[in-house]
């Protein structure tokens, strides 16, 4: 069997440049010859790339911009933890633990605010009371009562967080300063609240 | 000439036959090219293939594997996206519906065991190409083009795992995501970052760097479990989609499946 398809005309035909004299007035194409020199138009062929360059890196920016959020539906950095006097020796608060990801400790001399995050991966470990430790569901990490990393796969101690007592005698933690044992950001005033 | 005949050829004559079959049958040289280079599917493949190219014994066929899998993925994702509401009221109790409720309860495990079939898939293919030498000129574009693919499969999968918003779920993102915290310059833990700032301002922080980017908040919560669904539904599988054409356009162009030396 043939190819029943005959193949399109290909033989050019007067009438494409006829209709392109018609837009282009009686002159033709020739009526544009002379307005810009060769040379005239390569700034503007400049100009045009550079302004649509221009456009669309602003397009991907603001795409970009997008991605980030003005408002964020996540519980505030910084919370009040009630009074000092609420906290007793040798226990950890886990009242602050599913909303704000901390744990408020008590020790003789001082009050510090333990962050929930396991510093091997960032999973949340459990506090076990009778074993006196934290310890990390995901890959079994183990911290004593101060934070200190002692079995697991954990690199180094729990992060504490700012911690101070507001001027109506509420602890307030902000968690937008870090404390890290390994730096020696413990013994920083900040990082606890003194009980003596 | 029988009347059978002359039936058979009106209908091939008809103009709705011919707008469907734009040449003759493909028993000449010429037809059989036509067949290929007329269809908009067809075209990606080569007109002609190697016998050795047809052999198991040689591909394996892991790379047809690996887009079989991901038609079916294809599939079976649409079907569950029927029932599935990314949110975190929802999402976990949509998927237990998905077993309990609907007929046919295994749609989601087809989905589930389909990915993890695709990522085996993919690496065999990758191996296979390895062990025949097949990532060497002129295919060593084509080998770039599958080291995306594969990147994309990964996150394919890694965007998928989210979703059934159990505890295995929130913190294997968890943990996975928390690696982004030390891509270099981007991720405010990264090496590098430490270095942008302005003053005491540091520009890369927890808020703003590229994990807060993938995940829309400071940990996983209700706006990763969208971003995810997002990624894994709709902008992964087109860009993987768009790659595989390029893959498949370029083992017709590097001229059809590598021969066995
Ligand atoms: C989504 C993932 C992928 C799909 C669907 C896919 C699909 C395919 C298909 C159907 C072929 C034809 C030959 C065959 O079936 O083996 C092929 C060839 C090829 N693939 Fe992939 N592929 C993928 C990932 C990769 C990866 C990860 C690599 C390597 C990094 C790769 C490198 C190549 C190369 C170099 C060829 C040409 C092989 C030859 O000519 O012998 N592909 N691919
Ligand atoms: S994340 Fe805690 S042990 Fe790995």
């Amino acid at each position: 069997m043939t190819d029943s398809r005959q193949s399109p005309p290909t033989s050019p035909t007067a009438a494409p440049t006829r209709r392109a004299e018609n837009i282009l007035g009686a002159e033709g194409l020739s009526g544009l010859r002379g307005k810009t020199s060769r040379r005239g138009f390569f700034p503007w062929l400049g100009l045009a790339w550079v302004s649509i360059t221009a456009g669309f890196a602003m397009l991907a920016g603001v795409s970009l911009r997008f991605l980030f959020p003005n408002v964020l539906f996540e519980p505030p950095s910084t919370f009040k933890a009630g009074f000092p006097s609420e906290y007793e020796v040798g226990a950890v608060d886990e009242r602050f633990k599913s909303k704000f990801g901390v744990w408020i400790v008590r020790d003789e001399a001082t009050l510090f605010a333990l962050s929930t995050i396991c510093t091997h991966l960032g999973c949340t470990p459990n506090w076990l009371g009778g074993e006196q430790k934290f310890k990390c569901p995901c890959h079994g990490s183990g911290f004593y009562i101060d934070g200190m990393n002692f079995e697991g796969p954990a690199p180094r101690p729990l992060e504490r967080y700012k911690i101070y007592v507001a001027d109506d005698g509420q602890v307030v933690v902000d968690k937008n300063s870090k404390y890290q044992w390994e730096k020696g950001q413990w013994d920083n005033p900040e990082s606890f609240v003194s009980m003596a | 000439m029988s009347r059978l005949a002359n039936v058979k050829k009106s209908i091939a004559r008809s103009q709705l036959w011919t707008a469907f079959f734009r040449h003759g049958y493909p028993d000449t040289d010429r037809n059989r090219v036509l067949v290929i280079m007329s269809n908009v599917l067809l075209h990606l493949h080569p007109v002609k293939v190697r016998k050795s190219g047809v052999k198991m014994k040689y591909t394996w066929c892991a790379g047809g594997l690996s887009f079989f899998l991901f038609l079916l993925e294809t599939i079976t994702g649409l079907l569950l996206m029927f029932y599935y509401r990314p949110t975190i009221e929802y999402a976990y109790v949509d998927i237990i519906d998905l077993r309990e409720q609907v007929p046919l309860g295994i749609m989601r495990e087809l989905h589930r065991w389909g990915a993890h079939a695709m990522v085996i898939a993919v690496w065999v293919h990758m191996f296979r190409v390895f062990m025949t030498g097949s990532y060497k000129p002129p295919r060593e574009f084509n080998w770039n083009v599958g080291v995306i693919l594969l990147v994309l499969t990964l996150l394919l999968s890694f965007t998928g795992y989210l979703l059934p918003w159990d505890q295995l779920a929130i913190w294997a993102i968890t943990v996975g995501s928390n690696m982004a915290r030390a891509t270099p310059f981007l991720g405010h833990e990264g090496p590098g970052a430490a270095l942008l700032r302005v003053g005491d301002v540091s520009l890369v922080h927890i808020g703003d760097d590229v994990r807060f980017a993938l995940l829309g908040g400071r940990f996983v919560g209700a706006g990763t479990l969208l971003r995810f669904y997002v990624l894994h539904c709709v902008a992964i599988p087109l860009i993987a989609g768009f790659g595989m054409a390029i893959h498949f356009w370029r083992v017709r162009k590097d001229g059809g499946i590598s021969g066995p030396l």
